[in-house]
């Protein structure tokens, strides 16, 4: 059972918890001029490494809250926990 | 050495000293007419294909393992044609049909046992959904039923068909055909008989990178040295976004682990597939007896091939309520496969934004029925440098032009 540091409630098991997906993606913008290859890549095209991943995780049944979380899709390791405005942090690949 | 009676008989003679491996293992050459990264179903029915269809025999397969280790040997060997959608039925109805003269085709029992598979419906809604889907089968061409409580009760009889039951039984929807297959055999069946045609099977041999040249492949660059080639056909499952990022391109694919489990054997218990959509649960029994089954998918993406604890109590209590005489059944084994997830859980096979570069995914949690069908079709691919008929609909442009093919409803489980 993997242990998720809520910002807010602290660690909790996983499965209270719900993952997102991949964090920091921005819109196209204006919607209205953007590609047929730019909004299929925005709607559809994501990272999938084999190693450190930053996404978006909410705590569903707890308090309710989104916030960011950079893990490792190997070891499950989370690597930090930090606040969905907050910029994406540089990723050291080791 | 042709697998028969005769030579079961006459090899019994001599003490069965002459029988040959069933694939050879060659030594790597400089250059390959078409090179197949990935030894699981896929691949090496792929490579077969290529040689007995397209006559291409100079072709290697890459294997970063041992063949038949991954999701081949990892699920739960159900093959079955259910599908809503036309493009999908025409698909997958034509790899069942594969499957059914697969073990003559190849000369080697594949041990399909077409013991159907019922998917139930749990409440009013569910049944009239399955009646839609039963409709659907039919209309395209596909065998389907659908069968009452009582009917279900005769078939199995240990299933808890009771109004009190967590999950009541309403109906479910059955296709006869349907069954299971011995996972292992499907490999090594194609391994041997694409070996015989001349394809090289290369074993620990781990791809690290290309050379692409303006856009187009010109070499791959593995562990154990350079192979030029002119194609490359990928067919890696979960590992297909960690290849793509190789060649400079990305996927619409997301990897989650799903779990399979197997349980001691029993006496004969369960002589059919059956899928609850509703406790997300799939079991069989094997023919030695063990019960083979899964459920969902882990809750996040995974490269890890282990699984999690949530998801396996999950689907032991799932099992559980509609089966609750398993409940003193030891477990045997578990493990997990990963699984290359695609938003409208069809697959993708065909060209990549590199030339010369083709790609067989987006299987998610159902590949292993699609083997012949996937081989067949990404052999025609690779090739002829365009789609087959069958896999038009499943190119990679549908997620740029917005015409998926949304199968999720239909396949089952809700992954």
């Amino acid at each position: 059972m993997m242990k998720i540091t809520c910002p807010f409630c602290g660690a909790r098991n996983e499965n209270e918890f719900h993952r997102g997906g991949e964090a920091h993606i921005a819109r196209p913008q204006p919607s209205m001029d953007t590609s047929d290859d730019v909004w299929g890549e925005y709607l559809f095209f994501r990272d999938n490494p084999k190693g450190i991943i930053v996404e978006r995780w909410r705590h569903t049944y707890g308090c309710g809250q989104w916030f960011n979380v950079t893990r490792d899709t190997v070891t499950h390791e989370i690597k930090a926990v930090y606040d969905i405005e907050a910029p994406k942090p540089a990723i050291d690949a080791q | 050495m042709q697998y028969s009676t005769f030579n079961l008989i006459k090899e019994g003679f001599v003490g069965h000293k002459n029988w040959p491996a069933a694939w050879t293992t060659p030594a790597l050459k400089k250059s390959y007419d078409a090179v197949i990264i990935g030894g699981g179903g896929h691949g090496l029915a792929t490579a077969y294909y290529l040689a007995k269809n397209h006559n291409l025999t100079n072709v290697a397969i890459l294997e970063k393992g041992w063949i038949g280790g991954g999701n081949t040997g990892r699920n739960t060997t159900i093959v079955r044609s259910n599908y809503f959608y036309p493009e999908s039925a025409a698909f997958y109805d034509f790899s069942l049909k594969l499957y059914e003269g697969l073990s003559n085709d190849l000369n080697y029992n594949i041990m399909l046992s077409q013991r159907g598979q019922m998917t139930f419906a749990h409440s009013q809604h569910d049944l009239e959904m399955i009646r839609r889907i039963c409709n659907a089968m039919q209309l395209n061409g596909v065998d389907a039923s659908v069968l009452t409580p009582d009917e279900i009760a005769l078939r199995i009889p240990n299933l808890d068909v009771s109004r009190k039951a967590r999950h009541p039984i309403w109906g479910a929807v059955v296709q006869e055909r349907a069954g299971v297959a011995r996972h292992d055999a499907v490999a090594w069946g194609y391994a041997r008989q694409a070996s015989k045609l001349g394809v090289d099977i290369i074993q620990n041999c781990a791809v690290t990178g290309f050379q692409i040249d303006r856009g187009r492949i010109k070499a791959v660059e593995t562990k154990r040295g350079i192979i030029k080639t002119d194609k490359v056909g990928i067919a890696v499952a979960g590992h297909s976004s960690v290849i793509a990022e190789m060649a400079g391109f990305r996927l619409p694919v997301q990897s989650y682990a799903l779990q399979a489990f197997v349980s001691e054997p029993l006496k004969p218990a369960l002589d059919t597939v059956v899928v609850s959509p509703a406790t997300g649960v799939y079991v069989s029994q094997s023919d030695k007896g063990e019960l083979v089954f899964g459920s969902a998918l882990d809750l996040y993406t995974s490269y890890a091939q282990r699984g999690n604890v949530p998801v396996l109590e999950d689907t032991v209590a799932g099992l559980l309520a509609l089966f609750p005489s398993f409940s003193r059944v030891r477990m045997l084994r578990q493990w997990a496969g990963i699984c290359d997830i695609v938003h409208d859980s069809s697959p993708i096979i065909g060209h990549t934004p590199v030339v010369g570069m083709y790609i067989n995914c987006g299987w998610g949690t159902g590949g292993f029925k699609a083997i012949p069908a996937g081989g067949y079709t990404f052999a025609h691919a690779i090739a002829h440098d365009t789609p087959h008929p069958l896999a038009k609909p499943f190119t990679l442009d549908r997620f740029k032009s917005g015409a998926l093919i949304d199968e999720a409803g239909a396949a089952g489980i809700a992954h």
